[in-house]
């Protein structure tokens, strides 16, 4: 897994509350293998109409080509598990997404492919916003060593769980960290049918 | 003395290998389910050469892309890809698959309990955000994505952080004609739809011990709607009576001394919560969705929401978004809104007791727009065709088919047209979710059927008999 220490880069603000995983990636698109890349798909039907023009979606303003960072309101990567929705941002491009509150799923697939998710206060948000908005390039640096994001003049603290900022700044695999509990495991699974023997389906 | 414990303390606990100095603990997970959508973790297990750790616990089940007609037959070579692919990567590891074929096939969050593959006080996921919905027999169930199927896939373990701990207590009694779907819709539009973020959420109080086994599944299915991590509810005589027999549940002796063990699973007395919220039943109307997300709800009687009264400028943008997205008018009457088209269907709302309470409203009565009915399995299906529910949607001229989350998600080819309106008895109301520029209201059973007979959205007790 990459490793994610610091960011400095252009930001996309999406004015967005409830970016639903649907939005970021529909279901049609998730059969594909991801070997021919998922960012054309990254908030596909927002960005684009029936005929494949584009809507003028802030991600297509020229503005904002290039970003690695993504702004939003409360509740982004809600709904569906799918981790396909992480996929189409970070073929895109998305190394950071800064909002008031995640989907749980969401964040925890984030992190599991070096995607970080930055929480903001809400007012922090608003004001990150605003001030990509107005800024004449909308640029920011997050940095994961200190927990804060300096844009527009200013700087703001982010949280994240403290087991997943390490694992996004040592860029650690889950099953190597497993593999250390081979025995534990064993030994737990043993102890586990003997005393609740229904686990096992008849 | 022992600390009084949650029942959701009490599966954490039963299911902690080890505990790291970090808070991280790696759990053994019971029962594992993969579906066709779970092909980018096989891939991964494929990459690193190595078996699947527990084929025993592991069951696939073909729901997401299957065709509801004119099955075997899948017209679509992607589409057949997935299904075929899901069906190889059982045979190639050795578990149990509930195929497109299979009489016991159907919707994962349909088929576990139905088969007695759920128990309470188990592990289990699925790379499914409803997976919530096996909480409702007092397991500890959570959506999962792909790397962490991967993970449980080559160890049958997943690191988690514990979650908080959540009570809603539902006390009263839900008026006639009203059914789990409404509880659902009350909780998430009075926390949100993140509102139970980041918390295990457990239900209690007389109105979810009256709840039938298909009621609790239906709430807990809704609860990744508030944002819930998962969602439970004690195990009592209702799921002990749902389970015995089931044909994967312990059978004679095994299925009593299991019995005696998932009594003690209950919440102890004193037990503490980091949240805890209460609700009335019985103040509660037939709900609907207007917007975009699960907590834009209503009661049937509300009119849609006016932007132009809304004090806070961000607030206003998104009811004018969602507003036009859903081609609604600020202001007009719930009532007044016509749909094109009904579905009766998904792991939220396509169990026999939905079907029912659709058929009671639909019987000898005709709908005024088309509709598709998808059981939630094919056990359902046969159970109803054995009632005779399927005469009874068919005479009123919906559609009756195959078992599979069809119109839920529409990656079966199962989609409502760009710019129609759907009452669905689904749990997503996202843009685009039943198909691009689909338009979705949620509701319950009983409520699609009465806006099947009237074309628009209707207060199911102006069509309730008696």
């Amino acid at each position: 897994m990459e490793r994610f220490t610091r960011l400095d880069a252009l930001a996309c603000p999406l004015g967005l509350a409830n970016v639903d995983t649907d939005q970021l990636i529909p279901a049609r698109f998730m059969s594909r293998p991801r070997s021919e890349g998922y960012g054309r798909f990254l908030l596909h039907d927002l960005r684009f109409g029936p005929e494949g023009q584009s809507l003028g979606f802030p991600l297509d303003a020229a503005r904002h080509a290039g970003a690695s960072a993504i702004v939003a309101r409360r509740n982004f990567g809600t709904g569906s598990s799918r981790e396909a929705a992480v996929y189409a941002l970070w073929d895109y491009g998305i190394r950071c997404v800064i909002a008031p509150s995640f989907g749980d799923i969401f964040a925890s697939n984030a992190v599991k492919n070096g995607l970080l998710p930055a929480q903001v206060s809400p007012d922090d948000a608003e004001a990150i916003l605003g001030g990509l908005e107005t800024a004449e390039l909308p640029r920011l640096v997050v940095d994961l060593e200190t927990q804060r994001i300096e844009a527009g003049g200013r700087s703001f603290g982010f949280s994240i769980d403290a087991v997943r900022r390490l694992q996004l700044l040592n860029g650690w695999d889950d099953l190597d960290l497993t593999r250390r509990h081979a025995e534990e495991i064993v030994a737990f699974r043993t102890r586990r049918l003997a005393e609740a023997p229904w686990v096992m389906p008849g | 003395m022992e600390q009084a414990r949650t029942l959701f303390d009490k599966v954490w606990d039963s299911h902690v290998i080890v505990t790291r100095e970090d808070g991280e603990s790696l759990l053994w997970v019971d029962r594992h389910f993969v579906h066709e959508g779970s092909h980018h973790a096989f891939r991964q297990v494929d990459t690193r050469n190595l078996p699947v750790a527990e084929p025993r616990l592991t069951f696939g089940i073909a729901d997401h892309y299957v065709p509801t007609r004119n099955r075997p037959a899948i017209a679509d070579p992607e589409i057949a890809g997935m299904v075929e692919r899901l069906s190889g990567n059982a045979a190639r590891h050795g578990f149990r698959l509930f195929g497109l074929e299979d009489p016991d096939q159907g919707i994962v969050h349909v088929v576990g309990p139905e088969q007695g593959l759920t128990l309470p006080g188990l592990l289990v996921v699925c790379g499914d955000s409803h997976t919530s919905t096996h909480g409702a027999l007092g397991a500890y169930a959570f959506g999962i994505g792909a790397s962490e199927v991967a993970h449980v896939l080559m160890t049958q373990t997943l690191w988690q952080r514990k979650p908080k701990r959540m009570r809603i207590r539902i006390n009263g009694t839900l008026p006639p004609g009203l059914s789990a779907k409404d509880l659902a819709l009350q909780v998430i539009r009075t926390i949100g739809a993140d509102g139970a973020r980041g918390h295990a959420l457990e239900y209690a109080g007389d109105a979810i011990s009256a709840l039938s086994m298909e009621g609790r599944l239906t709430l807990c299915n809704m609860s990744i709607e508030a944002g819930a991590r998962c969602a439970m509810v004690a195990p009592d005589a209702v799921t002990f009576a749902y389970l015995r027999g089931r044909p994967m549940a312990p059978q004679g002796a095994a299925f009593e001394q299991a019995c005696t063990a998932w009594q003690g699973l209950a919440s102890d007395p004193g037990a503490v919560f980091d949240r805890e919220i209460a609700l009335d039943a019985g103040s509660i109307a037939p709900l609907v969705t207007w917007g975009v997300s699960p907590e834009d709800a209503l009661p049937i009687d509300a009119h849609v929401p006016d932007p132009a009264a809304e004090a806070d400028p961000a607030r206003a943008g998104y009811l004018q978004q969602a507003l036009d997205y859903m081609g609604l008018r600020a202001g007009m009457p719930l009532e007044q809104v016509a749909v094109d088209r009904v579905f009766i269907g998904s792991c939220t709302n396509a169990r026999i007791e939905d079907l029912r309470a659709a058929a009671a409203i639909l019987k000898g009565r005709k709908a005024a727009v088309p509709g598709l009915v998808s059981p939630g399995s094919s056990r359902v299906k046969a159970q109803a065709e054995r009632e005779g529910l399927d005469r009874i949607f068919r005479e009123a001229g919906l559609e009756w088919a195959d078992s599979g989350c069809s119109m839920c998600v529409g990656m079966n080819g199962d989609l409502v047209a760009a710019g129609e309106r759907c009452a669905s008895t689904t749990n997503r109301n996202f843009r685009g979710r039943q198909g691009k520029d689909a338009r979705t209201h949620l509701m319950s059973p009983a409520m699609v059927a009465a806006a099947a007979v009237t074309g628009r959205l209707t207060d199911l007790r102006k069509l309730a008999r008696g």
